[in-house]
């Protein structure tokens, strides 16, 4: 297996895209990452997308995209796995790179969400989540994400504010990201006071519906250096799956595929959390910053809250998340938030993440969900 | 819903028909063709006493399209009797009274409606749990037990005497 690298980097600004159609979002973000790694041609082209079918009507994005960048004749196609979609096209791009089969690849993730009406998009996201015992019974997939909350709050004693320093992080984060959303910071008497929209998930809890598109491109380590003089070595990547809906799971507030993929990643890397400098954690919503930090090993069952209450996650803290800021404040554009993770991760390996970096930052991490913690890619980078 | 995957699912939504693997014992709901446990072929039917109590609870505010009439309404995971959790609708019962660990029994209710030509989904939702009582007199406040099956149902496009009874006999 050939050792691979980031060669290149691209991002669109996550938001309201009313002026740009998802093909158009998806080439920015390719030609941005084409330009930064400085190659003219890509041998095959991974989309991760979530809901082209749902909201816009279009799916066969890898032909689509690739015709549109004037890619023709490539190998494309796209990769979906709900809100893990985006390091899913990752991964494939990686078994591409790692087998042999392709040198330069170019891995996008995309999606086009406020086209549409809210409720139109609550039942689109709601496809991630196991349609026929629970989509079928009304939940939305931020309800599920509230029952889980509700239990994790009973069962370790918490309090709602306790969850607060998860979304204040991260707008605090998002200010000196130019890409993010948001650019508004947020207090705790904000977030105890936002809407409600699934007890006890309100508004400050969830990441924001978001167009955007990220990109990067990818290469064998051996010729990484040909192309860019900050190649970022992709140390370790793995997927785990857990069941779609949150009752069939052996532990509701335990993400089992969280916890798989992080341990056949750090085995591979042969790195356990401590090593770790930095880890974007899928903040969909609060409870899962959480579950994902305890599933990743940076917390014992039961703690990770602690770490956000006791500081522990902003930029100087013991394990720095959402550093620039996070589906929560950056967005959540779902099928494209796993590269823009990724993007991230590489933006502060190579020390250009301005005012939000992470200082000796060598090895970064980051954990993209799909669904409710059915899909989990846990994806090790390092600075070579 | 599309009528045949209505009508494939009707043993689950209505009667909690779910299935015990014939090689650990353990029920299963919602079934599957694999034993999770054991992971062994698993198609024996078991129908669920349809008793549990409430494992965790939400309220929604911004409910999915097809459930906008019922909004705010109460979600929960049901821990079973037998072992499984069951997602499901609470019904008959204020949110501010539950709480995690509240008795509830499953009911058969409307569970969507998809649009003005679509089809009412029946299936199963859960309320506060009723102690048995053979002496207790028929109150004036007890609704009659079609009436009760349906409440949800808007009187417009309200089931037929036959949707009612088909229901109610598997409730
Ligand atoms: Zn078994």
């Amino acid at each position: 297996m050939r050792d691979v690298s980031i060669i290149g980097i691209g991002q669109t600004p996550v938001g309201e895209h009313w002026d740009k159609s998802l093909r158009e979002l998806g080439f920015q973000a390719l030609h941005a990452a084409m330009n930064d790694s400085g190659v003219e041609r890509v041998d095959a082209l991974y989309v991760g997308n979530m809901l082209s079918g749902e909201l816009t009507g279009q799916e066969h994005l890898g032909a689509l995209i690739a015709d549109f960048a004037g890619l023709r004749g490539i190998e494309a196609i796209k990769v979906e796995a709900a809100c893990g979609s985006g390091a899913a096209a990752l991964r494939v791009g990686y078994m591409a790179v790692a087998s042999g089969l392709h040198d330069i690849v170019a891995c996008v993730g995309v999606e086009k969400m406020t086209d549409q009406q809210s409720d139109t998009v609550t039942s689109a996201l709601a496809t991630a989540a196991d349609a026929e015992y629970e989509a079928l019974q009304g939940l939305s997939f931020v309800s599920i994400n509230a029952l889980l909350m509700r239990r994790y709050m009973h069962e370790y004693g918490y309090k709602k504010e306790d969850f607060a320093n998860f979304a204040i992080t991260a707008h605090a984060n998002a200010m000196n990201n130019p890409y993010a959303m948001f650019h508004t910071p947020i207090t705790r008497e904000q977030f105890a006071t936002a809407k409600p929209i699934a007890d006890p998930i309100n508004l400050l809890d969830s990441s924001p519906i978001a167009d955007g598109a990220a990109c990067v491109i990818l290469a064998p380590t051996a010729i990484a250096k040909e192309f860019t003089g900050k190649p970022v070595r992709v140390r370790a990547m793995a997927i785990a799956t857990d069941t779609l809906a949150i009752h069939d799971r052996r532990d509701p507030l335990y993400l089992e595929g969280g916890a798989i993929s992080a341990q056949k990643a750090y085995a591979m890397a042969n790195v356990g959390p401590s090593d770790i400098d930095l880890f974007e954690v899928h903040d969909a919503f609060t409870i899962m910053s959480a579950l994902s930090l305890e599933a990743a090993g940076f917390a014992p069952r039961g703690q990770g809250v602690r770490l956000a209450m006791e500081g522990e996650i902003g930029l100087n803290g013991r394990i720095p998340i959402t550093t620039m800021g996070g589906l929560k404040a950056r967005g959540h554009p779902v099928g494209a938030t796993g590269m823009y993770q990724i993007v991230e991760v590489v933006e502060q390996l190579r020390e250009e993440a301005g005012a939000n970096q992470v200082k000796n930052a060598r090895l970064g991490m980051a954990q993209n969900i799909g669904g409710s913690g059915a899909t989990v890619v846990t994806t090790i980078l390092e600075r070579l | 819903m599309e009528v045949a995957r209505f009508w494939r699912t009707t043993g689950q939504r209505y009667r909690l028909t779910g299935e015990v693997c014939p090689n650990c014992g353990k029920p299963i709901f919602p079934p599957r063709d694999v034993c999770p446990v054991c992971t062994k072929e698993a198609r024996t039917p078991f129908t669920f006493s349809g008793k549990g109590e409430v494992y965790s609870y939400s309220t929604i505010h911004v409910p999915p399209q097809g459930f906008e009439r019922f909004a705010p309404y109460t979600v929960a995971l049901v821990r079973l009797a037998e072992g499984p959790l069951v997602t499901a609708q609470l019904t008959d019962v204020d949110e501010a009274e539950v709480y995690i660990g509240m008795p509830v029994e499953m009911v058969t209710r409307v569970l969507r409606e998809d649009g003005e030509r679509g089809m009412l989904v029946y299936g199963y939702k859960f309320r506060p749990a009723r102690p048995v009582r053979d002496d207790a007199p028929k109150s004036a406040a007890e609704p009659a037990h079609v009436s009760e099956t349906v409440p949800d149902a808007p009187a417009e496009v309200g089931p037929s005497a036959a949707q009612v009874a088909m229901a109610s006999a598997t409730a």
